[in-house]
């Protein structure tokens, strides 16, 4: 599997990001502006709703889009000059499988090996490595067409780290996978960041951010908004406990009201109230204490769901 | 074999080890079509036209008047059909040049090496067509050979525009109506089955801009030895130029399409 963790030896950052703008012909900017550093060795991801200019930022640092305006320094290179040198050296899984249906889980390894103009036997003894990895050994000769999704995504991954990167970029690694087959990957993704290959990725779900990404960046509206560890950042935009207040039909914006000052903060959803408070029971006290009666009641921890409500009012998944 | 260390020929090969799937059945329908045309026109139409001839095929008979143009326009053919609909799938999300283009190749080299691999289908389809017609006896080994470089140069002037237009493109249907409106046209106006001196002088004058016609005209005067040194050398400019401005364009509509 991929090498002895280079990331021990070296803190310098591994992409560096300055004002990075990306601008399509039509005048829409999907990325506006946007700093950011990842540093070798750690998780990194980009949480947001679809269209926030996460999966542009992704491509760019692919090297398959050149950035509209400012700096985008990966391995030390200039993604817009050195994008072929840069891309010899890291591992892409896009959003849409672009694997060939109609070949093998094998073929499909050789041929991408080949793009990356390995030779057939460095091919062939890395094939048998990857196809452990990503448990497909029994299905190396069937066709992808009769892969399931998640197999689907692990021949994706597992094809994507056929040159052996130091960084693999993962955009929406686990959409429209079942809950089984997302636990999977997280585990091989873990064991690959385990391995010290460095990770970014995007996702709009905040458990595979909170399980997977050591730093996050939340983006919205092509800008990040907000940069950091997910515990942290959940400590500076949310109190440690969350109560949510779920009310007959009609009656919220009334129980809203009289809820007001209730902990630290109280959020409105379509479907519920949200009292933030770092003591949740005692909110939820107070809550009854104002003759207020909800249907149903929960205390939980806040999440980076919340975080995310914070910083932009919008929930992630809309 | 060794590592493919110029980059369009990974995308060759990538084609290559696609077409092992299925090139038995292509070589069969390759032969199998030239030799129903032959066998229909020599023993049916070529006969009827035969008896009735009026000196416009200047004392040739009608199937060794025809076959050349049959090998230009059977080039067009393949060449539209390898370079319309194969590269706007690949074109696509989920398609095949992206594969290639997140790895170490610029949209140049997946343009040079499917390129390549179309040129190579041309080539392997003209070959069919032309081993039938020799074998027939309808061209002399010698001019057959002639055949081969013509044909190719009329599927290039045709493939290299087609494959810059179809990575624009994002539905099918807009290549099926220009088959259906182009190409076949082209194919039934453009001299391939007939002296195009037979056609009102209006449509004469149109078909010159027919680079088709320019194909057939190629393939004819080398097969029949009616060729000049300067009829031979526009007709092969304009396909050569042609071919040579498909690929400048598709070089651009390649780029802006895979690394935008």
């Amino acid at each position: 599997m991929p090498p002895t963790p280079r990331w021990l030896e070296s803190q310098d950052p591994l992409i560096v990001a300055h004002e990075l703008t990306k601008a399509y012909g039509n005048g829409f900017t999907a990325v506006d502006g946007i700093d950011f550093e990842v540093r070798r060795g750690e998780a990194f991801g980009f949480l947001g709703p679809n269209g926030a200019g996460k999966s542009s930022t992704m491509r760019m640092i692919g090297c398959v889009s050149p950035p509209t305006r400012g700096v985008l320094e990966i391995f030390g290179m200039d993604a817009a000059t050195d994008g072929i040198r840069i891309k010899a050296r890291l591992g892409s899984v896009p959003q849409d499988d672009t694997l060939d249906r109609e070949l093998t889980v094998r073929e499909n390894l050789h041929i991408y090996g080949r793009y990356f103009g390995m030779r057939r036997t460095e091919i062939r003894n890395r094939t048998e490595q990857l196809l452990d990895f990503a448990r497909l050994t029994e299905k190396a000769n069937s066709r992808v067409e009769a892969l399931s999704g998640g197999m689907r995504r692990r021949l994706t991954i597992a094809r994507s780290l056929i040159n052996s990167p130091e960084l693999l970029l993962l955009d929406e690694p686990t959409t429209g996978l079942d809950p089984q087959a997302r636990h999977l990957l997280w585990e091989r993704l873990f064991r690959l960041k385990q391995d010290g290959v460095t990770l970014i990725l995007t996702t709009h779900y905040m458990d595979e951010a909170e399980q997977l990404c050591d730093r996050l960046a939340v983006m919205d509206g092509g800008r990040i908004v907000a940069e950091g560890s997910p515990a942290e950042l959940i400590e500076r935009y949310a109190t440690r406990e969350v109560v949510e207040l779920r009310f007959a039909p009609g009656e919220q914006e009334q129980a809203a009201e009289k809820a007001a000052g209730i902990g630290a903060r109280t959020e409105a959803l379509p479907d519920r109230l949200l009292c933030y408070a770092d003591d949740g029971e005692s909110a939820l006290d107070e809550v009854r204490g104002r003759g207020l009666s909800p249907v149903t009641t929960l205390v939980r921890r806040a999440s980076l769901e919340d975080v995310f409500l914070r910083l932009t009012g919008r929930s992630l998944i809309e | 074999m060794t590592g493919h260390q110029i980059p369009a020929l990974r995308e060759l090969a990538y084609w290559l080890d696609r077409y092992r799937r299925t090139w038995r059945g292509s070589i069969v329908i390759s032969v199998a079509n030239p030799l129903l045309f032959v066998l229909a026109i020599g023993a049916g139409l070529g006969k009827l036209v035969d008896q009735h001839n009026t000196g416009y095929l200047h004392g040739v008979s009608y199937l060794q008047f025809m076959a050349p143009g049959l090998v230009a326009a059977a080039a067009m053919q393949i060449a539209y059909l390898e370079s319309a609909g194969p590269v706007l799938e690949s074109a696509r999300a989920g398609g095949n040049y992206r594969s290639a283009v997140a790895a170490p190749m610029r949209p140049a080299d997946v343009l040079a090496g499917h390129l390549l691999f179309i040129a190579f289908r041309i080539t392997i389809s003209a070959l069919a067509v032309i081993a039938v017609i020799t074998a027939a006896g309808v061209v002399s080994p010698g001019k057959a050979a002639l055949l081969l470089p013509a044909a190719v140069a009329t599927g290039l002037a045709f493939a290299t525009p087609v494959a810059a237009f179809a990575v624009t493109v994002d539905t099918l249907v807009v290549l099926s109506a220009i088959f259906r409106f182009v190409i076949m046209p082209l194919y039934m106006f453009s001299g391939t089955f007939y002296p195009t001196g037979r056609l009102p002088a209006w449509l004469r004058d149109i078909v010159l801009f027919s680079p088709l016609w320019h194909g057939v005209q190629l393939c004819r005067t080398l097969a029949l030895g009616t060729a000049t040194t300067a009829g031979t050398a526009v007709h092969l400019a304009v396909l050569l130029s042609l071919a040579a401005a498909g690929t400048v364009a598709a070089r651009r509509t390649y780029h802006r399409r895979l690394s935008s």
